[in-house]
């Protein structure tokens, strides 16, 4: 089953974005789209795997043994950092919504806006 | 637009979106089959070129070293505009709110934390510290570097506040300290940029001696100084926004039994 991956990346994607628009809380809404960026994970580590690779750490094999691709490693790495900020940020937006307007449902917040 | 049209737009938009996805599917090759020239090109070259048996932190923190700068300023953009926007809340107390908090699980009664929690957390700060020290220190060799490393350093700080010593938390985490080394880690790795600028080469080549053994402590040149540097910088960055976080559930716990007149309405 060689499409497994995409085929998973395509549901996370999916999920994650009913998540989005069903949602009656804020937080919840920021947890789905933590889901929704996940996918990105899976998505790039399906790209740039090898059939019979190892992982690109050379320290105790030889440095010619064949291994996954390191560079959608890296982004995947830069990718988890930049998620961690974003739902900071989210989440301290959050904090601001509901200390001003007591509630954290996007529905009741709608008449708040402009 | 009521829930039910809302569902209805994105079972349309989501079509789309599995037409889109399958189509560009289509084209990629199959699993296990990845053909770019980029990441053999490194895998070739990246041991024998920066000394670092860690080819992601090869990648990270040499060849791709200038996306790294721009990844480090997202995270201390966010850290610095989090407290931007819980500070100005903070000093806002003669605005009053537009109604009152609610508190939506009042009722609950907070359990004590308990002796367990409080022992296993208070055991596990010291070998936490120093695995996140280890992995920020090594990544030239293993599956490590400052981003993961700054990570478990900072969870050594969460331990803390969870066995029950908030007021620790605060003394060890004084927030101009920790200002202080967020500006420290992010400008350092800048400034070692920079200073390879000033030798004549491009930025942020690396001007350190590799060493002779591939994966050793010495080796790989900045690459372990840049990881280092992150380390200390995405450290106090978590520390930083958890300590924001932290403060926020205690200014709302305080706040908890002033508004005793709005319960009764409660249902």
């Amino acid at each position: 089953m060689t499409i497994l991956p995409f085929l998973v990346v395509a549901w996370i994607i999916a999920v994650g974005l009913y998540g989005l628009v069903t949602s009656r809380d804020l937080i919840h809404q920021i947890v789905c789209l933590i889901v929704v960026q996940s996918s990105t994970y899976v998505l790039l580590l399906g790209v740039g795997y090898v059939t019979g690779g190892v992982a690109p750490y050379f320290f105790d094999i030889s440095p010619h043994a064949k291994a996954v691709d390191p560079v959608v490693q890296a982004l995947a790495l830069t990718d988890v950092v930049v998620e961690a900020a974003v739902t900071a940020l989210l989440l301290s937006f959050a904090i601001q919504a509901h200390k001003r307007f007591g509630t954290l449902d996007p529905h009741e917040l709608a008449p708040f806006k402009g | 637009m009521t829930p039910r049209q809302r569902r209805w737009l994105f079972a349309i938009a989501i079509a789309g979106f599995v037409a889109c996805y399958l189509w560009a599917f289509a084209g990629l090759p199959g699993f296990g089959h990845y053909p770019g020239p980029y990441g053999p090109e490194i895998l070739k070259r990246a041991v024998g070129e920066t000394h670092a048996t860690g080819v992601v932190s090869a990648v990270n923190f040499e060849y791709r070293a200038f996306d790294t700068v721009g990844e480090e300023f997202i995270l201390f953009t966010a850290a610095a505009g989090m407290s931007v926007v819980l500070r100005r809340l903070r000093g806002e107390s003669e605005h009053e709110p537009v109604q009152p908090p609610v508190d939506a699980a009042r009722g609950r009664d907070l359990p004590a934390t308990t002796s367990a929690v409080r022992f296993a957390a208070l055991a596990l700060i010291g070998p936490t510290a120093v695995i996140g020290w280890w992995l920020a220190t090594h990544a030239q060799a293993n599956p490590s570097g400052g981003f993961q490393g700054g990570v478990v350093l900072a969870t050594s700080f969460m331990l803390l506040y969870l066995s029950g010593e908030s007021i620790t938390f605060r003394r060890l985490s004084p927030t101009t300290l920790l200002d202080a080394a967020e500006a420290m880690g992010a400008g350092g790795f800048a400034a070692v940029g920079l200073a390879a600028v000033a030798q004549g080469l491009p930025y942020l080549s690396n001007f350190l001696p590799l060493g002779h053994i591939p994966g050793a402590i010495t080796s790989s040149g900045t690459i372990a100084l840049i990881s280092f540097l992150v380390g200390i910088e995405v450290a106090s960055a978590f520390v930083l926004i958890t300590g924001e976080l932290l403060e926020q559930t205690l200014l709302v716990r305080q706040r908890k039994p002033e508004p005793e007149a709005a319960r009764g309405g409660g249902g």
